[in-house]
């Protein structure tokens, strides 16, 4: 299991947002994590990362321990936070130099043009971020998380704030990547699961509701389609 | 730690805002030298930088906040802390990073402050009539006292996402650090330990410094005072509930 956890549990002064989850996610397949706003997706990618502690419970990558080993996990994944944050005034080249700097990798000009290559970014590497459209943001974000080749890729809504087209590359690229690396991918956007993944876990206020393969989801709900399978599990706690 | 150190430096020479904070640091310091005849050197009549040892510590108060308030109060605005907190970086490596490259930029407002040293000892009725020793003591005690002022910038900044309230934070604690400790001492209620308080606050130190005498204790007192506060930012950022 390149992803293993274990009973999590995070608690922000008085609210939970995590409750006691556990999943595993594997080599060679991508793992949507769906649930609605707040529920505590982000909360879990940034337990995985190894940015904030969890309050119990316990998370493995790749065999490393999140809490003791965090420096062995952060070098295996690549991680594209939420809203995607960047250093706008930096230029594209530079600011993957830097993050690949930051990777101590042995040959920085070769791993910046993989990436450029790989997201497509080859008209924009001499631009400034900031001078940059959102779609083109959220590749440079992509190609930050792939420079170092991370076996474990944890993107925090990936496709959010991207036009059509743009949607249909970044989708495209994930199953690519997919195929040889563990993806957890965080959505609220059904349509978006149902095109990339293999299994979801759906998530509702801190709590799993769902946590299976794609296809045996449709099983066990049959006719359905996934939004529907999403609304019956996250409201059904609410009626 | 090279890798942030390297884009910490960077970003402040990329921006226009440390040009103008150093710019504004030697205007500030020439006119307090040259200009003004209540502290300039030509009307003193001592071949001396006396002036500019006295009026830098408080100069310092203000450039100083103003190059670190962004360091980690940015980062955090921005969100990309969190890029750089998920990269293979232990939280050290980060502040030392970031501590050393706003220390740097110090050093680099104090650089063009050397011709001061050149200009006196010219203008000496004797050439070279200058204390030399003096003031190689007071270079060091300014450069230990700005690695302290430093050290509380980065703290300050670790401690909110403003970077005006990190200025004002850092601004306070480096008066109260530098003259806040003496000025108590001479409360009436404290005199029983009034050497010792006094001994707490920089301007015991730097004076002492300044005088050409490189004590280890102060040596010691200024490391020490640094890595407290570099000790406290740690302890900022690992607490992170953001």
């Amino acid at each position: 299991m390149s992803i293993c956890v274990e009973e999590l549990t995070k608690v922000y002064e008085s609210q939970k947002a995590v409750d006691k989850v556990s999943f595993t996610a594997q080599k060679g397949r991508v793992l949507g994590f769906l649930g609605p706003n707040g529920a505590g997706k982000s909360t879990v990618m940034k337990i995985l990362t190894c940015f904030i502690p969890q309050t119990s419970g316990k998370a493995t990558v790749n065999g490393y321990d999140v809490n003791l080993n965090p420096i062995d996990v952060r070098r295996c994944v690549g991680y594209l936070p939420e809203h995607n944050p960047l250093y706008l005034d930096m230029y594209v080249k530079e600011f993957l130099t830097f993050a690949a700097g930051m990777h101590k990798l042995p040959d920085k000009t070769r791993h910046v043009a993989r990436v450029i290559e790989h997201v497509s970014l080859g008209d924009e590497q001499h631009k400034k971020i900031g001078a940059l459209s959102k779609g083109y943001r959220q590749r440079v974000g992509l190609a930050q998380a792939l420079i170092h080749d991370p076996q474990v890729l944890i993107l925090d809504e990936p496709t959010s704030g991207l036009d059509p087209n743009q949607l249909i590359g970044i989708r495209g690229l994930i199953r690519e990547l997919g195929k040889d690396k563990t993806v957890i991918l965080s959505t609220h956007i059904m349509q978006e699961a149902e095109a990339v993944c293999n299994d979801v876990v759906i998530i509702n206020r801190g709590r799993i509701v769902a946590n299976d393969a794609l296809d045996n989801l449709q099983v066990t709900y049959p006719g359905k389609g996934l939004e529907e399978i999403f609304i019956t599990l996250t409201t059904a706690g609410q009626k | 730690m090279l890798t942030v150190f390297r884009k910490e430096i960077a970003a402040y020479l990329g921006s226009l805002v440390a040009y103008i904070i150093i710019g504004i640091f030697l205007l500030v310091a020439g006119l307090f030298l040259w200009v003004f005849p209540d502290t300039a050197i030509p009307d003193y009549g001592y071949a001396g930088l006396d002036s500019f040892f006295n009026i830098a510590p408080y100069l310092f108060m203000f450039l100083i906040p103003a190059i670190t308030m962004r360091s980690f109060a940015e980062e955090r605005k921005e969100g990309t802390f969190e890029l750089l907190a998920t990269w293979p970086l232990t939280d050290w490596q980060i502040i030392m990073g970031k501590y050393l490259g706003s220390l740097a930029i110090v050093l680099l407002a104090l650089l063009p402050t050397l011709i001061y040293y050149y200009t006196v000892y010219h203008l000496g009725a004797v050439t070279g009539n200058i204390d030399t020793g003096a003031v190689i003591g007071s270079y060091i005690g300014l450069l230990l006292l700005g690695a302290g002022f430093t050290a509380i910038g980065i703290f300050a900044s670790s401690l909110t996402k403003n970077q005006i309230i990190a200025f004002a934070i850092a601004v306070f604690l480096s008066f109260f650090a530098f003259s806040g400790f003496a000025s108590l001492s001479n409360l009436i209620a404290l005199q029983s330990v009034d050497t010792m308080i006094a001994s707490l606050g920089i301007s015991q130190h730097y004076e002492a410094v300044s005088r050409g005498v490189l004590d280890t204790r102060d040596l010691v007192y200024f490391l020490s005072f640094s890595a407290l506060f570099l000790v406290l930012t740690k302890t900022v950022l690992a607490g992170r509930k953001w």
